[in-house]
């Protein structure tokens, strides 16, 4: 019955010593990875074209011309596995008035004083920056990909808007790129993070620490869960 | 009259340039040579052309490709663009005078300007797969070529077209097949009026001088050579009535240049992009030696215990 707008279906609390917190189903997971590996060999297939001091990338996939020709197709794979991970994450990615209070004391969460942070829900403002990021420059990315898919939609669009499409989404693979970057590292610096997307569950520390609002959402709900029982179940 | 091309002897020789004579390769280094190649160039005069297709046929049939055969929609151009199979083209443009009140017919033979300042090879990604010789000639080396298109993008005059069938890119060679063995262009050879004449840069530039001066003299006060600085000079250049409207004639660019958003993207984007992507990194890699990792401590651990226990209990 929760309407608490960012509590998953399959979030939910297993007491004990230590408590963990299931955060992610195997469906998000997979979600997940798939998204993740495209993403990867975008980036590398990418820039292989983008520098030439990268060309040689192109011999992860079997050649330049073989290269040319994947680097789209995963380009739509991404598109819709992301689509994916969107219609599962949005509304956990709204924005809330405590992510204003959270941003504004960047400082204390890069240099870990998480008790001064207020308590924020499933995402905090920082991955809900790359939530957001990510959604937006995928669509660009994959708009002005299919501009520049040359062998499929070359008669759609004048030689003037090809050149314009190349140069953004250039630009927007630096900076989805440079996103990730940041995705990638917090995952590693916050500790205790990556098990989520691993075994799909956090620790309940973890969880208070930089979560609590989360946290105390799901144990009222599971409390509420209990009391508020029909017969029938 | 100028003097054609003599045919070449019938032994073999050694070719007359190659890729010692590199001066400019796709995605790659290249040390130039000490000694630049004799530039030479292929002078179109517009206004000698009777558009009989003659250099077409010749491409045609020097370069072996097999254009469709197309369908007539009312107007003299055939095939009705450039095609992979079809390096050059006779376009044709009636334009009215409006000084003269006279119909002109102005027929343009179109394919690769081989630019000094190339914009194809300046968006290639793929090293080696455009090369631009000491002596002008831009060439695609197709072994090279992974048929992206960034050349199409590239080029300020829409010329290089992509294959459907092996996906590499093809344009007009200037016949570097025949200049390596002392040979001029086939369309050149194949001209019936010398409207195409080929040469050193220098020789086309001062027979251009002649006709020039021939055409003021019957009237075509803005006759002129279209050689364009925007792109270095060609080594393709024409001899146009109209100098001073290049657009009349089937639009060719009046100042052409690599177009400013090629330049961006391969240039500032270029290092700047893998700037930002190596600083993201580095500033990452910075915080943590700085800040180490964020660890949850055993009172978090307890805090979420106390949490759970408490509102579990009923």
């Amino acid at each position: 019955m929760s309407t608490d707008y960012d509590v998953g279906k399959g979030d939910k609390i297993h007491a004990g010593k230590p408590v963990t917190v299931d955060r992610y189903t195997p469906g998000a997971r997979v979600n997940h990875w798939i998204t993740a590996t495209s993403l990867v060999l975008l980036a590398l297939s990418g820039l292989a074209l983008f520098h030439p001091a990268l060309f040689f990338l192109t011999e992860l996939f079997g050649g330049g011309p073989l290269t040319r020709v994947i680097h789209p197709w995963i380009g739509v794979l991404l598109f819709f596995s992301f689509f994916g991970l969107f219609l599962r994450f949005w509304k956990a990615n709204l924005w809330k008035r405590e992510d204003g209070t959270w941003l504004a004391r960047i400082r204390d969460v890069l240099t870990g004083h998480d008790e001064r942070l207020p308590e924020v829900g499933k995402y905090n403002a920082g991955q809900k920056f790359v939530f957001w990021a990510m959604s937006v420059l995928i669509i660009v990315l994959i708009t002005t990909g299919i501009v520049i898919w040359d062998q499929y939609f070359f008669e759609f669009t004048t030689i003037g808007q090809k050149r314009w499409a190349v140069l953004v989404h250039s630009i927007a693979a630096i900076v989805i790129i440079s996103v990730w970057i940041i995705h990638v590292y917090a995952a590693i610096w916050v500790r205790g993070t990556i098990r989520a997307m691993t075994r799909g569950s956090v620790s309940g520390g973890w969880a208070w620490r930089h979560h609590r609002k989360w946290l105390r959402e799901l144990v009222a709900k599971s409390s509420k869960g209990k009391s508020g029982r029909t017969p029938a179940e | 009259m100028f003097q054609p091309v003599p045919n070449p002897s019938t032994r073999p020789e050694p070719p007359k340039f190659g890729d010692q004579d590199l001066i400019r390769r796709s995605a790659s280094t290249v040390t130039p040579p000490a000694q630049r190649q004799t530039e030479v160039a292929k002078l179109i005069d517009v206004s000698k052309c009777i558009g009989c297709k003659a250099c077409q046929s010749a491409c045609i049939e020097w370069n072996d490709t097999h254009p469709e055969i197309g369908i007539n929609t009312g107007v003299y151009d055939n095939p009705h663009d450039l095609t992979p199979d079809m390096f050059t083209l006779m376009r044709f443009s009636e334009w009215e005078n409006p000084e003269t009140n006279n119909l002109e017919w102005l027929i343009r033979k179109d394919g690769c300007m081989h630019c000094e300042d190339p914009g194809c090879l300046k968006a290639c990604p793929a090293p080696g797969a455009i090369v631009q010789y000491s002596n002008g000639i831009v060439d695609f080396v197709h072994e090279n070529c992974i048929g992206c298109g960034y050349c199409i993008k590239g080029c300020p005059f829409n010329i290089p077209r992509i294959s459907k069938v092996d996906h590499t890119a093809y344009k007009c060679t200037l016949c570097s097949d025949r200049l390596a063995v002392g040979q001029g262009p086939a369309c050149a050879k194949a001209c019936p009026t010398q409207a195409i004449v080929f040469g050193t840069k220098e020789e086309m530039k001062q027979h251009a001088e002649g006709r020039i001066t021939d055409l003021k003299s019957r009237g075509f006060a803005n006759a002129g050579l279209y050689d364009p600085p925007g792109v270095g000079g060609t080594h393709v250049m024409y001899v146009l009535h109209h100098a001073d409207k290049p657009e009349i004639y089937a639009d060719l660019p009046n100042n052409p240049r690599i177009s400013p958003i090629v330049e961006a993207w391969k240039g500032v984007t270029k290092y700047a992009g893998l700037a930002v992507i190596g600083i993201a990194a580095a500033t990452g890699f910075m915080h943590y030696l700085v800040s180490g990792p964020n660890r949850v401590s055993e009172a978090d651990e307890e805090a979420a215990e106390k949490l759970t226990g408490e509102e579990r209990r009923p």
